[in-house]
């Protein structure tokens, strides 16, 4: 066992946070009040291999592993969890996909180019009726000999409006289930896509949240990513992966707002004492700095399960649902312990707070993390 | 051809978040992250634009300091440059800025041929600005200090640069090889690159003063024409006033009342 | 290698000129070089070098000079690190001086350091603070700073010449610097810390011209222009009022209650760091231990919160008034006069009842 990060991890952490805190924090606020998604970020994000973290060089990517591409949204999210969902959703929900069950022919089109930033990932499951019910895909792909055509639609797809390249997955046999679903890329600009209605939002205001609508969608033979029928799997072990991503971006946001929190109390002074010099507020910030360490510890486990080669799903479950939950308990007292202040926009808490629900819904909801879950517990 | 460019660095503590023992009056290094000094990381990004620019410039890095000055040398190699080289000696310690100059001198010199040293202006531990010039004159280099433009030409022979003065700049022309200082005023230092971070067999280099075969006379603190007699802490001045009011009329009528009292204006 | 230490005498100023014009910093080092030359009964040399400046001289002895070495040459029109560094080398070589100090300006720093080298000598950079005399060096210290005075040994030999004190550490930490054993004892001094005196119209002395002989191949740098710049002028270290603007004044729009204060009360539009850095306004006005080192009559210090660095930058005004909202901002630490208020009410109270 051994729980002290490498040089190089220490190295992605200096440098993310270096990036994070010049280019990331001081657009922030304004990106979120202005629900506008940061191109000039994922441009910038591209140029230092922030988004081929976790990927080795022969398809562009850094060489990294897996707890530095964590490390990598955790910081980006402690300043701004928008930036860090992009991140997550590009390499986790795309690239990851591609990497693991593309052709030679895939991966050599693909991942260079998404490796290196120069075209953004996305990844379409979620159907206005398949939800935590995924299995109900109502989008179909028909096999019409020289291409697969496509119909029907997705919904809240992170990065929709700006993304180049989407892992889809549709019904291509109802009549066999789970096993009548396979994953196809589709490409921006493929005859018959288009992107629909862009979520208005609660909170990670600047990512982009849209409708995916696909109308005699033509796309070639050689997009199916996978086997036929291999989909839900592929859908499946994708969230696997995704989970780690969101696990640090809660994660990432719960440290964001702890650090205001700490700056702010010593500060603000009442009854003649600083926050921070009153017990009972320094227990709240106890318990708050022992949350955050405990989910670094699941995310980071998660993480370096994934990066041995050794089966991940439930520890990436149970790091997904405890960040997520450390996140919203975290940045609600983040907002208490500021008083008046921290619900104005005056203070970044108020978005952490507004943030860091999404954690605990999408790319599973924490139920489904407890089914994942107590499924593998009672596995036994 | 290669064109080789040396950048002259140093690892220091980051002094924003230094702070002072108000007891004893010394520094409390623990804690205080060690950092690229500032100028350096403009002097480094300067050669690194060059090193993007042409397919044959090589861009190494040399600092004298302790074997930890590693992990600054692992940054700028993140960031783009070829390789690094510290000089790390007990023979050097102590060293002033014109000890540190002879024995940085004597490791340029084993380097051997380079076409052009970029330093910092200054290091912010120590605000000299003295070890570039030094340096420069131990090896018979022309030099421009306070560098905030740059420019070169076609064949590389020879560089234009703003010097920053106090109320305008000097342009100048300086043949290659020469030493230029610079200051922040000159780009944006890039960050690490994820890539470079992970970027296998880092060229490091760790040498002795046996190694730049240095003479030892030159180096050191008994070398050092300067010493430091005696440090200490500035006192805080006095407590002011704080003055009272009912309104901002009040005060300020209160102010300038007491400067009138005391001739002030 | 030491030297005879015997063989060097006098203290010399360089003369900073550009374009004609002596700097200011070159008139408060010639005051501050009398006064060290009388505690070792020595003489002011101060240093001219350049081109058709002899008149110059006069001004030099006006305040306070008892010699001027004249160095003249057409190739040492304007300034170039070889040209300069061969005069005044060559010069230090023949006349021997026991301390050399310079402007820590940007041609200062730019000439010590290489002739420190050349000369094989020590040289503190940006002191603020010289002395020779023991008991000065021990008053100063008692009275300024945090060191005990018990440990200062009036009869060690190696500390009888210069005592260069100077911040380190970002202003953190001072410390006392000396040259035991090299000739000349060179040092750098900040503009604006040092005092000039009193000048005293129809002062002469002699003048020493000496001729060191320069080639094209001496210098190799060729400057091409001088050229001012098209900033707005700031001259921080000659106002006598400074209105410095902080954090506090809340974006670049908030500057301008800042300059119409300086207009009003015939100051210079100071600034802090964290401004700068921010864009807001230009770096020539930053005031603090990375901007210029100042010393006004009265520094007004609008909505900044004291951050050591600036605080090494302007603590030796005369006198500070700080308005801030937090009262328990650092900057009222070293205030002689404390506002806590907001900046925006505050300076048009202060502006109105100006002139009254």
């Amino acid at each position: 066992m051994n729980f002290q990060l490498t040089k190089e991890q220490e190295f992605v952490r200096k440098m993310v946070r270096e990036f994070a805190v010049n280019e990331v924090e001081p657009i922030a606020a304004d990106i979120d009040k202005e629900h506008r998604f940061p191109v000039e970020t994922v441009e910038k994000m591209a140029k230092y291999g922030l988004l081929g973290v976790p990927f080795p060089t022969e398809v562009g990517g850094t060489g990294g592993d897996h707890i530095s591409y964590a490390i990598t949204v955790e910081e980006l999210s402690r300043v701004c969890a928008s930036t860090g969902v992009i991140c997550s959703a590009h390499t986790s929900l795309c690239s990851w996909p591609i990497f693991k069950y593309g052709t030679p022919e895939q991966k050599a089109k693909y991942l260079p180019d998404l490796n290196s930033g120069k075209k953004l990932g996305a990844f379409g499951l979620t159907e206005p009726g398949a939800g935590t019910d995924a299995a109900m895909q109502q989008t179909k792909a028909e096999d019409c000999g020289d291409y697969w055509l496509l119909n029907g639609s997705k919904v809240f797809i992170t990065n929709g409006g700006y993304a180049d390249v989407f892992c889809i997955m549709a019904m291509t046999d109802k009549s066999k289930g789970t096993k009548g679903i396979s994953s196809f890329i589709v490409e921006k600009g493929d005859e018959g896509f288009s992107i629909g209605k862009t979520e208005d939002k609660m909170g990670i205001c600047a990512s982009s949240t849209t409708e995916l609508i696909f109308q005699n969608c033509k796309i070639p033979k050689d997009r199916l990513l996978g086997k036929i029928g291999e989909g839900f799997k592929v859908a499946m072990s994708t969230l696997d992966g995704g989970r780690i991503g969101i696990a640090s971006q809660a994660l990432g946001i719960a440290q964001g707002a702890l650090d205001v929190t700490v700056e702010y109390m010593q500060a603000r002074k009442q009854f003649g004492k600083k926050l921070s010099q009153m017990q009972a507020l320094q227990f709240e910030v106890a318990n708050m700095a022992t949350q955050i360490e405990a989910a670094r510890l699941l995310v980071y486990k998660a993480a370096d399960m994934k990066d041995k080669g050794l089966p991940y799903g439930k520890n990436a479950a149970m790091a997904k649902l405890f960040a997520a939950e450390t996140a919203m308990y975290v940045t609600t007292k983040a907002v208490q312990l500021h008083g008046g202040y921290g619900f104005t926009k005056d203070y970044p808490v108020e978005r952490m707070m507004r943030d860091a629900k999404i954690t605990e819904i999408y790319e599973g909801t924490s139920e489904v993390q407890k089914m994942v879950i107590s499924a593998a517990v009672f596995a036994k | 051809m290669a064109f080789k460019i040396l950048v002259c660095a140093k690892q220091v503590p980051d002094t924003n978040v230094i702070k002072i023992n108000p007891v004893t009056g010394t520094l409390i290094r623990d804690g205080v992250p060690s950092i690229l000094n500032p100028d350096d990381a403009n002097a480094l990004e300067e050669a690194l634009k060059l090193k993007d620019k042409y397919d044959d410039v090589t861009v190494t890095v040399v600092t004298m300091g302790p074997p930890q000055a590693d992990q600054m040398i692992f940054e700028c190699i993140a960031m783009g440059a070829d390789e690094g080289i510290i000089l790390s000696d007990r023979a050097v310690g102590g060293s002033d800025t014109q000890a540190t100059a002879n024995a940085l001198t004597a490791a340029i010199k084993k380097i051997g041929d380079f076409d052009m040293i970029f330093a910092g202006r200054q290091a912010i531990d120590g605000d000299t600005a003295q070890v570039g010039p030094q340096i420069a004159e131990k090896l018979g280099l022309p030099q421009v200090t306070y560098v905030e433009e740059f420019d070169i030409n076609e064949d590389r022979t020879e560089v234009t640069v703003k010097r920053q003065l106090e109320d305008g700049y000097e342009l100048i022309k300086v043949k290659t090889p020469c030493m230029l200082t610079c200051i922040k005023e000159l780009n944006q230092p890039r960050y690490m690159h994820v890539a470079g971070i992970f970027a296998p067999n880092k060229d490091i280099k760790i040498w002795s003063a046996a190694d730049v075969e240095v003479d030892l006379e030159t180096v050191g603190l008994k070398a050092s024409p300067t010493n430091v007699y005696k440090s200490f802490t500035p006192r805080p001045k006095g407590k002011g006033v704080m003055l009272t009011g009912e309104t901002e009329k009040d005060l300020a009528a209160d102010l300038i009342a007491r400067f009138k009292a005391k001739h002030i204006i | 290698m030491a030297v005879n230490l015997a063989d060097y005498k006098n203290i010399w100023v360089y003369a900073e000129q550009r374009g004609g014009k002596l700097q200011n910093v070159a008139l408060e080092l010639i005051g501050e070089g009398r006064r060290l030359s009388r505690e070792i009964n020595a003489e002011v040399w101060a240093v001219l070098i350049g081109n058709g400046i002899d008149d110059l001289a006069t001004e030099c002895f006006e305040y306070g000079a008892d010699k001027v070495l004249l160095i003249q040459d057409e190739k040492l029109a304007k300034y170039t690190t070889d040209g300069y560094t061969k005069a005044l080398c060559d010069a230090i070589n023949e006349y021997k001086p026991e301390i050399v100090m310079y402007g820590a300006t940007h041609i200062g720093r730019d000439l010590a350091p290489r002739c420190a080298a050349r000369c094989n000598t020590g040289l503190t950079a940006d002191c603020t603070h010289l002395d020779i005399d023991m008991d000065g060096y021990i008053a100063f210290t008692s009275e300024n700073t945090t060191l005990d005075v018990s440990t200062v040994d009036k009869n060690d030999t190696k500390a009888l010449g210069l005592k260069m004190t100077r911040p380190a550490f970002g202003g953190n930490l001072m410390a006392t610097i000396i040259i035991p054993n090299h000739r000349p004892q060179m040092s750098t001094v900040r503009p604006g810390v040092m005092s000039k005196r009193e000048r005293e119209v129809g002062a002469t002395g002699e003048i020493v011209k000496f001729n060191p002989v320069i080639t094209d191949a001496d210098i190799r740098v060729q400057v091409l222009e001088v050229v001012k710049s098209a900033k707005e002028l700031v001259s921080l270290t000659d106002a006598d009022i400074i209105c410095s603007g902080g954090r506090g004044v809340g974006g670049p729009e908030g500057f301008q209650i800042i300059k119409d204060f300086a207009a009003k009360v015939g100051g210079v539009v100071g600034s802090s760091r964290a401004c700068v850095d921010a864009g807001w306004i230009d770096h020539a006005h930053q005031v603090g231990q990375t901007g210029t080192t100042v010393k006004p009559k009265i520094y007004f210090a609008c909505g900044i919160s004291g951050a050591i660095q600036h605080l090494a930058g302007m603590q030796n005004s005369d006198i500070i008034v700080a308005i801030n909202k937090d009262p328990d901002a650092p900057i009222f630490e070293v205030a002689d006069y404390g506002i806590v208020g907001d900046l925006f009410k505050v300076i048009p109270e202060i502006m109105a009842a100006w002139d009254k």
